[in-house]
C-alpha cells in the first residue's frame, strides 16, 4: 500500500492539480453550466407553447427582475464567505424601503435624506449582527435571526400598509434604463464588481476568505478574526438597504412587508448555495452567485411568459433549489475531502485518486456523511 | 424538581459521584437547566397576573395550547443535534391540515385511512430531506428550503390560499377537547399527546439510536469510523421531525382549524424553542427536554405579554429578545465553564517537574 503509493506519487500531484483546476473551474463554471441548461430547456419549453424567451421585452423583464434579489444575494455571499448567515434581510429590506419612502414623502429634496436615513439604519443593523457574531460569538444563524426578528416587531408595530412615496428622481432611476439595462440592474452589476474586487484584492477580502475558511487558524495568523465578520454583515446590510430603495423606487411606496413577501433570506441563501458557495464559509464566488440568481431569473420569466399558477412556480423554485445544488455538491464532495486527509497524514496520492475516481468515491464516501 | 428529569437515572451506589443537590445545582447552571428556572418564573408570571389559571383544568389548557409548538420542537430537536436544519416543517404541517380537511370530509370512517395516509407522506416528505441531504450532500438547511417551497406551493395551489372545510368533529376531539377526570377536573388530549411524544421521544434518545444521532451530530467521521451509518442515522432524524410535525398538524386542525399558512413560522419558532432550550446549532449538544422547556418559555412569554397587554405585533421582537439573551447567557457561561480547561493543560503534563523535556518528546511520536 505505501509502496503503490510512493510509486503513484507523480501521478497522483498531476491528476491532484487537474482535480483542483477542474475544481476551480466547477465551483464557477459549473454554475453557468447549469444556468446555460436551464436556458435551453426554458427557451425549448417556451418555444413548445409558440412563445419565444429571447425577445427584448422578455429580457428586458428578466434583467429587471434580477435587481433586487442580486443586492440582496451580494451582501449574502459576503457573509456566508465570512463563515456566517444572515436571515435578517428580508426585514432590512422592508426596513429600508418604509424608512426611504417615509423620509423622503415624495418631495425632491427628500431623495439624499431618504436615501441616507435607510441605508445608515439597515449598516448600523448590519454592523450590529456582526458584532454579536465576531464578539459575542453567537453563531450567524442565531444571531440574524434574532435581529431580523427585532426589526419585524418593529415593522408590524409601527406601519400598517404601505407607507411614504418615492421622490420624482427616484421614480425615474427606478425605470430608467441604459439600452436594455435598467439602471437599478446596472447598478447592482457594478456593485457585484466592486465586491468581487474587495474579495479578491484587497486585505479584508483576504482576510474575509481566511476567517471564513478557519477563524481559529486565521487568527493564529495575525488576523483581527473579527473585523471580516463585522464588515461582511454590515455590508449585507447595506446591500439589503439599496435593495430596499429600489423597491422604493420601482413601486412609488415603501412597505413594511415587502421583503417577508419577497421572501428575500432564504432565496439569497438559496442563490449563494445554487452559485456553489460552502455554507460553512471560505468557498464560494460572487461570479457564481450572479449565476445562480440569473438561473432563478430564467426559471421564474420562462414560468411567467408560460402564465404558470404562482404557487406552482414555488415548487418549481424548490426542485430547481435542490437539483442543481445536488449536482454541484456531488462535484465538490471530494475537495473538501481532501482538505480534511491532508490535514490528518494519509498519503495525498490515495486521496487525489479518490478524488479521481469521482463517481464510486462519492457513492461509497455517502455513508461518511 | 423538573431537573431530576433531565439528568440520567443511575441507581448504582458511586462514592466519586457528587451529591444530588450539587448535581442538580451544575446542571442548573447549564443553558439547558437555566430553561427550566426560566420557565417556573414565567409560569408563576402568568398565574400572578391571571389567578383563574391556578385551577389545574385551566393551566392544562393553557399547556395544550402549547403543545403544538413544543411537538414540533421535539422533532426539530433530532434534526438539530445531528447537525442539520429542518425548515420543512412549517409546510409538513400545511399539507397534513389540508390533507385532513379535505379528505375526511364530514365522514368519520375515512379517518382511519387518511391518518395513515397523512403518515404514509411524512415518512415520504422525511425520507426526501434526509436522503436528499445524506446521500446527495445538499446541505440540510437547502434541501428543506427546497421542500419547504415545494409543499407550501402545492398546499397553496391545491387550496387556491383559501380556508377549508373542517374535517369531522370525531378528527378534530384529539385538539379540541379533553378527558373528564376526578381530581384535576379536564385533561385535553392535547396535553396527553404531548406527554407521549415526550416520552416516545426521551426513550429514543436514550436507545443507541440517540447516543449515536448526537455523536453524529457532534462528528460524523468519528460516528463513521465506530461503525455507524451516519446517512442512516440523520435520515431517521427527518424522518421524526416530519412524523412530528404530523402531530402537531393533526392537533392544529382540532385547535385551529384547516387553512394552508397554519403552519407559516413553525419551524423557526421550533429552531427558537431548541436554541432557548440550550439545543447547539451545529448538533452534538442538547437535551431534549430542555428543548420542549424552552417551547414552553416561549409560550408562556407570548401568553404573559398577551396579559400585559402588549400589543401581538410586538411578538417577533419578543421573540427575537429572547433568542439574543438566551444564546448570549448560553455563550458566556459555556464558554466561561470551557477555557479553563484548555489553559490546565500545560500544568497537567508536567506532574514531575525534572522530566520536562523527555515528557513531550514521548508524546510527540503517539500524537503524528
Amino acid at each position: 500500500m505505501s509502496g503503490t503509493a510512493s510509486e503513484t506519487g507523480g501521478r497522483g500531484t498531476r491528476s491532484a492539480a487537474i482535480a483542483r483546476l477542474r475544481g476551480g473551474l466547477g465551483s464557477t463554471a459549473g454554475v453557468y453550466l447549469v444556468l446555460l441548461g436551464v436556458i435551453a430547456v426554458a427557451a425549448v419549453v417556451v418555444a413548445a407553447a409558440g412563445r419565444n424567451l429571447f425577445t427584448p421585452g422578455n429580457l428586458t423583464v428578466l434583467m429587471t427582475s434580477i435587481a433586487v434579489l442580486g443586492f440582496v444575494a451580494i451582501g449574502q455571499t459576503l457573509v456566508i464567505l465570512v463563515g456566517s448567515l444572515d436571515l435578517s434581510v428580508a426585514y432590512l429590506v422592508s426596513l429600508s424601503s418604509v424608512l426611504a419612502a417615509g423620509t423622503m414623502a415624495g418631495a425632491s429634496g427628500g431623495t439624499v435624506p431618504g436615501i441616507v436615513t435607510a441605508l445608515v439604519a439597515t449598516v448600523v443593523i448590519g454592523a450590529l449582527t456582526g458584532c454579536l457574531v465576531a464578539y459575542l460569538r453567537l453563531s450567524g444563524f442565531i444571531a440574524s435571526l434574532g435581529v431580523g426578528l427585532l426589526v419585524a416587531g418593529y415593522l408590524a408595530s409601527y406601519y400598517r400598509g404601505t407607507t411614504g412615496k418615492a421622490s420624482p428622481e427616484l421614480a425615474a432611476f427606478g425605470s430608467a434604463s441604459v439600452g436594455p439595462l435598467p439602471v437599478p440592474t446596472l447598478l447592482m452589476l457594478v456593485c457585484l464588481v466592486l465586491a468581487v474586487i474587495l474579495v479578491g484584492r484587497t486585505r479584508m477580502g483576504m482576510h474575509l476568505l481566511a476567517v471564513g475558511g478557519d477563524a481559529h487558524v486565521a487568527r493564529m495568523s495575525g488576523v483581527r478574526a473579527g473585523t471580516p465578520v463585522v464588515v461582511a454583515h454590515a455590508l449585507s446590510g447595506l446591500c439589503a438597504g439599496i435593495a430596499g430603495v429600489v423597491i422604493v423606487a420601482r413601486l412609488g411606496v415603501g412597505s413594511p412587508t415587502v421583503g417577508e413577501q419577497g421572501g428575500y433570506d432564504l432565496l439569497s441563501i438559496a442563490a449563494v448555495v445554487l452559485g456553489g458557495a460552502s455554507l460553512a464559509g471560505g468557498r464560494g464566488s460572487l461570479w457564481g452567485t450572479l449565476g445562480g440568481i440569473l438561473i432563478f431569473a430564467v426559471v421564474d420569466s420562462a414560468m411567467g411568459i408560460l402564465q404558470v399558477n404562482p404557487f406552482l412556480k414555488e415548487v418549481v423554485r424548490g426542485v430547481v433549489i435542490i437539483a442543481a445544488v445536488a449536482l454541484y455538491a456531488r462535484r465538490a464532495a471530494p475537495l473538501v475531502r481532501r482538505r480534511f486527509t491532508d490535514a490528518a497524514g494519509p498519503a495525498p496520492a490515495e486521496a487525489s485518486a479518490a478524488a479521481a475516481a469521482r463517481p464510486t468515491a462519492s457513492v461509497t464516501e455517502g455513508a461518511e456523511r | 424538581m423538573t431537573g431530576t428529569v433531565a439528568e440520567p437515572a443511575v441507581t448504582r451506589y458511586d462514592p466519586s459521584r457528587p451529591p444530588l443537590a450539587r448535581r442538580l445545582a451544575a446542571g442548573l447552571a447549564t443553558p439547558g437547566g437555566i430553561v427550566w428556572v426560566l420557565l417556573v418564573a414565567l409560569l408563576v408570571a402568568v398565574v400572578a397576573y391571571n389567578p383563574q389559571l391556578a385551577a389545574p383544568d385551566q393551566f392544562l389548557r393553557l399547556i395544550a395550547r402549547m403543545a403544538p409548538v413544543a411537538i414540533v420542537a421535539v422533532g426539530q430537536y433530532f434534526v438539530l443535534v445531528s447537525g442539520e436544519f429542518d425548515l420543512s416543517m412549517g409546510a409538513v404541517i400545511g399539507v397534513q391540515v389540508v390533507l385532513a380537511g379535505t379528505l375526511i370530509g364530514d365522514d368519520p370512517s375515512r379517518i382511519l385511512p387518511v391518518v395513515l395516509l397523512m403518515v404514509a407522506v411524512a415518512v415520504v416528505v422525511g425520507l426526501v430531506n434526509g436522503l436528499v441531504t445524506t446521500l446527495l450532500r445538499v446541505p440540510g438547511f437547502i434541501t428543506t428550503l427546497g421542500t419547504m417551497l415545494i409543499l407550501s406551493g402545492l398546499t397553496f395551489y391545491a387550496t387556491g390560499g383559501s380556508a377549508g372545510q373542517n374535517p369531522a368533529e370525531e378528527f378534530r376531539v384529539l385538539g379540541r377537547s379533553g378527558l373528564q377526570l376526578p381530581i384535576i377536573g379536564y385533561l385535553p388530549w392535547a396535553v396527553v399527546v404531548l406527554v407521549v411524544v415526550v416520552v416516545i421521544a426521551s426513550w429514543l434518545v436514550r436507545r443507541p439510536f440517540g447516543r449515536l444521532l448526537l455523536l453524529s451530530g457532534d462528528n460524523p467521521r468519528v460516528a463513521h469510523l465506530a461503525g455507524s451509518s451516519v446517512w442512516w442515522l440523520q435520515t431517521r432524524a427527518y424522518l421524526l421531525s416530519a412524523l412530528a410535525a404530523t402531530v402537531a398538524a393533526i392537533l392544529l386542525v382540532g385547535y385551529a382549524g384547516v387553512h394552508p399558512s397554519v403552519g407559516s413560522g413553525y419551524e423557526f419558532t421550533a429552531i427558537t424553542a431548541c436554541v432557548i432550550g440550550g439545543v447547539v446549532l451545529g448538533g452534538g449538544r442538547g437535551w431534549l427536554l430542555s428543548a420542549v422547556a424552552g417551547a414552553l418559555v416561549l409560550e408562556s412569554l407570548f401568553t404573559l405579554l398577551n396579559f400585559v397587554g402588549v400589543a401581538a405585533t410586538w411578538r417577533p421582537t419578543v421573540q427575537g429578545a429572547i433568542i439574543l439573551v438566551a444564546m448570549a447567557v448560553t455563550v458566556l457561561t459555556t464558554f466561561r465553564r470551557r477555557r479553563p480547561p484548555v489553559r490546565e493543560v500545560p500544568p497537567r503534563s508536567e506532574p514531575g517537574a525534572g522530566e520536562g523535556a523527555p515528557a513531550p518528546a514521548s508524546q510527540q511520536p503517539r500524537g503524528t
